[in-house]
């Protein structure tokens, strides 16, 4: 089971700005260990932000995105209180999701 | 991997330039810092250091929440900017790092020698980092004042100014080499002179630190060991007397300087 995200959910104005930390190892698939072999390639694919249950952005993502990558956007008529839950799916199928209240 | 990161910093400073034409490219990297700042994965180690503080682990299921780290059994906040101390219990001046592998053979029954000797990063070396990086967190934005009232913690600074400044090595480098005087850069990086205070967050008050160019978080044992890499010098071994001296004395020397750990390097 991979670790938990961290997720900041902030209200202001008509919108609210989500800032979410994941861990995940983001490995490229292009770098070879110390016997000189492929490590290979394992990274998240696959990201759904829902608000409330409705789902309000997916991305793909590829080898090129970062280990432990950091993600912000904002949800336009987001108010406090409101649930954002992220989830991923990563190339092997591994899965996670954590959810924040909107401050 | 390590210095992948360089050529974006430099990148971005470049071609920040037409716009401010007089923008150096140290300025530019602080930039590049500024941006990294809000998401600074760290927070996912003090999570993950926070969760093995509390959980019952290791061959006496045990947590290590009555481990004492100078302030009493369990106490926290405050401890990481008065480490390293003198612990009476095992007769040694210890820094955070060392009085957690005390804490986890006491109290948990890891074998504290074995944990010392597992490479940075993997196993219950990763769990130390992890942990120490949350105690440190806890600490943010106070400032650093080292005990000097016990007779073994005036030898372990002597023993460190003395390791500071000894030289050694195939490049007959010494730690003084590079953090002796002001001004000083390695390539684009600024480098603190550590025989005074160098100013809050600088130096050891930045450690535990995440370095972004190879994603992993280090603490202040991993730090010293890559200056005795860089020195083409044999590292003292983890949490040995030596490197606990060399924290006694870059502490000492930072006092009052403000804790910014866990830090966001490069």
């Amino acid at each position: 089971m991979a670790d938990p995200m961290r997720i900041r959910a902030q209200a202001s104005g008509d919108k609210a700005t989500v800032r979410v930390l994941m861990s995940h190892e983001m490995e490229s698939g292009q770098r070879k260990d110390a016997a000189g072999k492929i490590v290979p390639a394992w990274f998240i694919q696959e990201v759904t932000a829902s608000h409330n249950g409705k789902v309000v952005m997916t991305a793909e993502w590829g080898p090129a995105v970062s280990k432990n990558p950091y993600l912000q956007f904002s949800v336009k008529g987001a108010k406090a209180g409101d649930k954002v839950s992220i989830k991923w799916v990563d190339n092997r199928g591994d899965t996670r999701t954590d959810e924040a209240t909107i401050s | 991997m390590r210095h992948a990161l360089i050529p974006v910093a430099l990148a971005m400073a470049l071609g920040a330039a037409p716009v401010l034409a007089q923008k150096t490219a140290s300025q530019g990297i602080d930039e590049y810092r500024a941006m990294l700042q809000d998401g600074n994965p760290a927070d996912l180690f003090e999570a993950k250091g926070e969760d093995l503080w509390k959980q019952k682990r290791g061959p006496k299921n045990a947590s290590l929440e009555a481990c004492d780290l100078g302030q009493g059994p369990g106490v926290i906040k405050g401890v990481f900017v008065s480490l390293p101390k003198y612990f009476a219990d095992t007769g040694k001046v210890q820094d955070l790092e060392s009085r957690l592998l005390t804490c986890m053979q006491t109290l948990q029954g890891f074998d504290a020698q074995a944990i010392a000797k597992t490479n940075f990063g993997s196993g219950e070396m990763a769990n130390v980092t992890a942990m120490a990086t949350w105690i440190a967190a806890e600490s943010k934005g106070l400032k650093f004042n080292l005990s000097q009232s016990h007779a073994q913690e005036r030898v372990m600074y002597e023993v460190g100014k003395r390791l500071f400044f000894m030289r050694g090595g195939t490049h007959d480098f010494s730690c003084a080499s590079c953090h002796g005087e002001e001004g000083k850069r390695i390539r684009l990086q600024d480098l603190p002179m550590l025989t005074k205070n160098p100013g809050d967050g600088v130096g050891f008050a930045a450690w535990p630190a995440y370095r972004v160019s190879n994603g992993q978080m280090w603490g202040m044992q991993q730090r010293l060991n890559d200056c005795y890499r860089q020195q083409r010098f044999p590292f003292p071994g983890f949490a040995s007397d030596a490197t606990v001296a060399l924290g006694v004395y870059l502490g000492v020397n930072a006092q009052g300087a403000a804790s910014i750990a866990p830090a966001i390097k490069r």
